[in-house]
């Protein structure tokens, strides 16, 4: 042991009870933090880059915005002048004689697919579970770091190679890449047929192998620090769920995005050496071209099998969050915890053979479509359970309506909605109807786009203090929940009536058709529902960003009363988490409430006689 | 402008939350803040009331509001066999998922509100019940394999392929930037081969396989053609593509399907209500009771100008939302009536061209029409009595240019002709003539020993009682004048006596 002295009341416990692993005994300072570069840029420490994913989340999450504020633009007012944006998006305004100036419907594909591909990839996977596996992992595990801090590092460095890969291609004369965040070939495949299949889509490869690497590379690091790094008495059964949902995320993403990456390499065979993967009997701009025996089908199989497993990779983290964030703040353990465990290993599994149903239209046989209903069918069972799980935990409660509880049960609530619009999607009889129309649209949107923003946000407001040792403000806080709430549901609830109604999605005009032109109230009314939500959206990244140096100070370690271990470190944490020895962990993540009291940390040893609560 | 002022004011209404919630922060500090706090949960609980009661009343408002729109309610009723199949599980699983819905949103929210914190309460240590467990473990389970039941019912009933004695009209969709081709099989009921090599850009561009007999009487809708198909007929779409992906959609029909290069796909369905029958269940919708055309408010209403729509639902490019066709259901007789009119692409542009591979052969359609209409003129010729009525034209019968060697092709007509003589035992004259080109003497000479290479051609085939005899220019019955008046004076002709 060095020279440290404990004199905080936890400090003292940990030193009692805790196991010395000798961390602080051969370095003084730190040499991972010694300068400014070290220590803020290529940082190796887990905080630090569970920060630096963070703002790069919130970056892209503004850009994949405000990019779905120029499409619904020209969706709900598509005779209305966007003249005023020449500024900023140039040749893609094209300003007639009278001044008046459309976007180009090169561009409203751009757009679309940019705001998918950044949402999907690097706000909601990136983002969400880059930022929060790294902070919470290490410190709710009772570890200093994670298993290789290098790689936690390339991991960000990786994802931030892509996101300068991806924002230069914004910036293409050619445009960036517009053919739908999906990519399937022979649109992406073929300059000819899209200007953005040229270069475009080149960056667009080129940005998500990257990401690819940096999602490896951060899933074998989350993956071996729980199965290792776990501190003495953290038991699997006593982890929170959050580390539950993220190491099953990192499983799902080391098993899948190999198969994304897959696909991308073949893809770009066909584009640049001439092979036929995926390319077959085309003609094209006068040409028969030379492609032969390819099957665009097959990059659809490799597409959905990292695909479907992603929303997952989404939607686990939230769901982690939501599970942690409803226990502490309802104070009450996490009802039914062994089956919140057992339903996220359900998710995660079953999530690797529903791929196809994405598929049901494509033309794939209609007799293996039976094993996919089924598959995804069986998916509402343990969703099911870890709904009813959440509004169980809120029973009986003593319930602090706190922002970062708000959108937890916002969470639950969008969780419902867009879960409930996917049993209709996934019956492929109904999905033959629905498949690519505004239904689809309001249910992913729903349950995998907003829900999992709401679980982000959720663990924003409620980890912001152990981040930047302040808090963000509450009452903007509530603002952001209550205009948020409102408004997302006013943006995709009359999706789902445009979508029976039969409109497909991906329209650059709905004018063009009968049967779908008649819906210019609801389309203008989703798209000023979209304007307020962007702007209390900024709202936010003003109260989070002033927060950081203005907020309510953080004066004690742990503000929210909760058992779990990154609550014992210090206000301040340095590199190695604790400044003396590492806790030792007595007893599961979730007693609240329990024997009288409001909460028991995971720290404290079992009291004589005591049951323990997860028995 | 005004947009970029809108957005600026956005931002600055959102500069003065971000002040007004520090200031609500700062008077909570003065006014202390653990009552505040209370005050704020307390207040927090009770909005969260009130969002659910105005969201689900919303929801089911807003829901009987838009009915219309809704699967299988009012107009919204598919025209198609299966499409009531899916309706009825679409509104199968509304039932359940909105049951769901109602009561998981209600306790959600309610029990936000009850159990809210009141300072001093300690929480129920409630940490699971395995009934309660096996309860919404269990119900849904069975919810859900009632569905998936149903379901691939429906799904297996709709997707299988025709089998061999099913009765079924197919056509061919093909999609390309930015349009579909449509193809009709014509009399033979079958399509004809195509091969994407074989595309000539605006003239064969379906790349139709001359070489198979099947897409002579093939017919392909131009640009802006309706597609014409007839009630309660089964229809089998082939689905094609000749660029990138595209998708076969028929909102009013339930039916859609991918378009794949390379890879056709099918989608079987069986119209059943006519456009006109359509047009009929609309017109009782006030919706559909305004003008058409918004500027012009007399003009004919919307359910007057209804029609099916071919709509495009995979994202094939720039122009995406613009592959519209018109479909028009109509009776069997006025569908029969419909395509008797449409001539065949290859008769029409191909036969006999350059790009014809039976360029001077005839088909075996052709032979066998023409022996059928051979056959029938003879017997005419046999009971006529004036002398226009006993001349038959051989149509079949062809000279090398200019010479008077029969061409090899002539062998059927000539052969069909003498078994018809031998039959009938008559007398017959074999006339020969010639256009105007060239001068008169050298056309009679042509024309004379043109009808003595087929007379020695039916001799040699055991035929007797034959005269010939050369015309010349002198009985023309087309216009000299015109290419096609020429070629119908080139003739052979056979006369009963």
């Amino acid at each position: 042991m060095g020279h440290f002295k404990a004199t905080h009341e936890m400090d003292v416990m940990i030193e009692e009870t805790g196991f010395d692993d000798h961390f602080h005994d051969h370095h003084h300072g730190d040499k991972y933090q010694s300068s400014f570069i070290g220590h803020y840029i290529f940082s190796m420490d887990h905080k630090i880059i569970a920060r630096q994913f963070l703002f790069t989340g919130i970056f892209w999450a503004i850009i994949g915005a405000a990019m779905s504020i120029v499409f619904r633009l020209q969706l709900g007012f598509p005779e209305e002048s966007l003249a005023w944006l020449k500024p900023v998006l140039g040749k893609w305004i094209v300003v007639n004689s009278e001044g008046i100036g459309t976007l180009a419907p090169e561009f409203y594909y751009a757009l679309v697919t940019m705001h998918g591909t950044i949402i999907v990839f690097f706000v909601l996977t990136a983002g969400l579970s880059g930022t929060f596996s790294n902070l919470l992992i290490p410190l709710q595990l009772g570890a200093r770091d994670m298993a290789s801090p290098f790689l936690n590092m390339l991991s960000y460095w990786f994802f931030f190679l892509a996101s300068v890969v991806m924002f230069y291609s914004l910036f293409l004369s050619t445009g960036p890449f517009s053919g739908g965040w999906t990519a399937y070939p022979p649109l992406s495949a073929l300059p000819q047929a899209s200007s953005g299949s040229g270069a475009g889509m080149t960056l667009w490869l080129v940005s998500l192998t990257l990401f690819v690497v940096s999602v490896l590379l951060g899933g074998i690091n989350y993956v071996t620090t729980v199965l290792n790094l776990r501190t003495k008495g953290m038991t699997m059964w006593r982890m929170p769920l959050t580390i539950w949902a993220f190491f099953v995320t990192a499983i799902l993403g080391i098993l899948s995005f190999p198969v994304l990456a897959s696909g991308f390499f073949m893809l770009m065979c066909d584009r640049g050496l001439g092979t036929s993967f995926f390319l077959s009997e085309i003609f094209i701009e006068g040409q028969a071209l030379d492609y032969i025996g390819g099957s665009p089908i097959l990059y659809q199989h490799l597409f959905w099998f990292l695909g479907h497993p992603e929303v997952y990779i989404i939607i686990l983290p939230a769901m982690g969050l939501t599970s942690e964030v409803l226990s502490v703040h309802a104070r009450k353990p996490i009802f039914g915890y062994k089956a919140m465990v057992y339903s996220i290993l359900a998710i995660g599994f079953l999530s690797f053979i529903v791929w196809a149903h994405h598929m049901f239209m494509s033309g794939v046989n209609p007799f293996i479509s039976n094993f996919f209903v089924v598959f995804t069918l069986i998916i509402a069972v343990p969703s099911a359970v870890k709904v009813f799980n959440w509004i169980t935990t809120l029973y009986g409660g003593n319930i602090r309506l706190n922002s970062a509880m708000l959108f937890a049960i916002g969470f639950v609530s969008m969780f419902i909605s867009g879960g409930l619009t996917g049993i209709f999607l996934g019956n492929s009889a109904i999905d033959i109807q629905m498949h690519d129309t505004y239904f689809v649209v309001a249910h992913f949107h729903i349950v995998m786009g907003i829900a999992a923003f709401f679980g982000m946000f959720a663990g924003i407001y409620h980890w912001y203090p152990k981040m930047f040792g302040r808090f963000m403000n509450e009452t903007i806080g509530k603002l952001h929940f209550w205009g948020t709430m409102i408004g997302a549901y006013a943006i995709f609830w009359p999706m789902h009536y445009i979508g029976m109604a039969g409109v497909p999605r991906r329209y650059y005009s709905f004018e063009t058709f009968d049967a779908f032109a008649h819906f210019d109230d609801m389309n203008k009314f989703i798209t000023i529902s979209a304007i307020v939500v962007f702007a209390i959206q900024i709202m936010f990244v003003i109260n989070f960003v002033s927060s950081i140096w203005k907020g309510k100070k953080m004066t004690t370690r742990n503000p929210w009363g909760a058992t779990t271990l990154e609550w014992t470190t210090p206000i301040e944490t340095g590199h190695g988490n604790w400044d003396g020895k590492i806790p030792v962990v007595h007893r599961w993540a979730y007693d609240y409430g329990k024997d009288g009291k409001d909460f028991i940390d995971q720290v404290t040893p079992m009291a004589e006689g005591e049951v323990p609560g997860d028995h | 402008m005004s947009g970029l002022i809108a957005i600026i004011i956005v931002i600055l209404l959102a500069v003065i939350l971000v002040q007004l919630g520090r200031v609500s922060d700062l008077a909570a500090k003065i006014r202390g803040e653990e009552k505040v706090e209370q005050q704020g949960n307390d207040r927090t609980a009770f909005w969260l009331v009130i969002f659910m009661i105005v969201f689900l009343i919303g929801c089911v408002v807003s829901a009987y509001y838009y009915k219309d729109v809704m699967l299988g309610y009012g107009p919204h009723q598919s025209a198609s066999a299966h499409g009531g199949d899916l309706d009825s599980l679409f509104n199968v699983t509304l039932f359940f998922t909105g049951i769901v819905f109602i009561l998981t949103q209600i306790l959600l929210f309610w029990y936000s509100y009850k159990y809210r914190y009141k300072k001093g309460r300690v929480s129920k240590f409630f940490v699971h019940s395995t009934s309660l467990e096996m309860v919404w473990t269990i119900i849904p389970a069975i919810v859900m394999t009632f569905l998936v039941v149903k379901g691939l019912m429906v799904w297996n009933s709709v997707m299988p392929d025709v089998g061999p004695e099913d009765e079924v009209l197919e056509i061919e969709a093909t999609g390309y930037q930015f349009a579909w081709d449509i193809r009709y099989p014509g009399k033979d009921g079958q399509l004809g081969t195509k091969d994407f090599t074989k595309i000539q850009p605006g003239y064969n561009d379906l790349g139709m396989d001359w070489n198979d007999e099947k897409t002579h009487d093939d017919i392909v809708l131009s640009g802006a053609d309706i597609i014409y198909l007839p009630v309660d007929t089964m229809v089998r779409v082939r689905i094609t593509s000749k660029d990138v992906l595209h998708n076969f959609y028929l909102p009013h029909f339930r039916v859609k399907m991918d378009a794949i290069p390379g890879l056709p796909t099918y989608f079987i369905f069986t119209p059943t209500v006519t456009t006109e029958e359509y047009r009929e269940r609309l017109r009782d919708y006030p919706e559909w009771q305004v003008p058409a055309d918004p500027t012009e408010p007399d003009g004919p209403q919307r359910w007057e100008a209804f029609d099916y729509e071919l709509a495009c639902a995979e994202l094939c490019g720039t122009g995406h939302y613009s592959m519209r066709r018109i479909v028009r259901i109509v009776s069997l007789e006025e569908y029969n009536e419909w395509a008797a009119g449409r001539t065949s692409f290859y008769y029409d542009n191909v036969r006999n061209t350059d790009d014809d591979p039976f360029k001077g052969k005839l088909l075996n359609s052709e032979i066998k029409n023409r022996k059928r209409d051979l056959n029938k003129a003879f017997n005419n010729a046999l009971s006529a009595t004036d002398e226009a009525a006993k001349t038959i034209r051989l149509e079949h019968v062809f000279f090398a240019t200019g010479s008077a060697t029969l061409e090899d092709r002539s062998k059927y007509e000539l052969n069909n002709v003498a078994d018809l003589i031998k039959k009938n035992n008559v007398t017959v004259e074999l006339a020969g003539h010639t256009d105007s080109v060239g001068d008169d003497a050298g056309n009679m000479s042509l024309s004379e020993a043109r009808a003595q290479s087929v007379l020695d051609y039916l001799l040699n085939k055991g035929v007797s009682g034959l005269s010939a005899k050369g015309y010349g220019e002198t009985q023309p019955v087309g216009d000299n004048e015109t290419e096609e008046g020429r070629a119908e004076n080139r003739r052979t002709e056979l006369r009963i006596k």
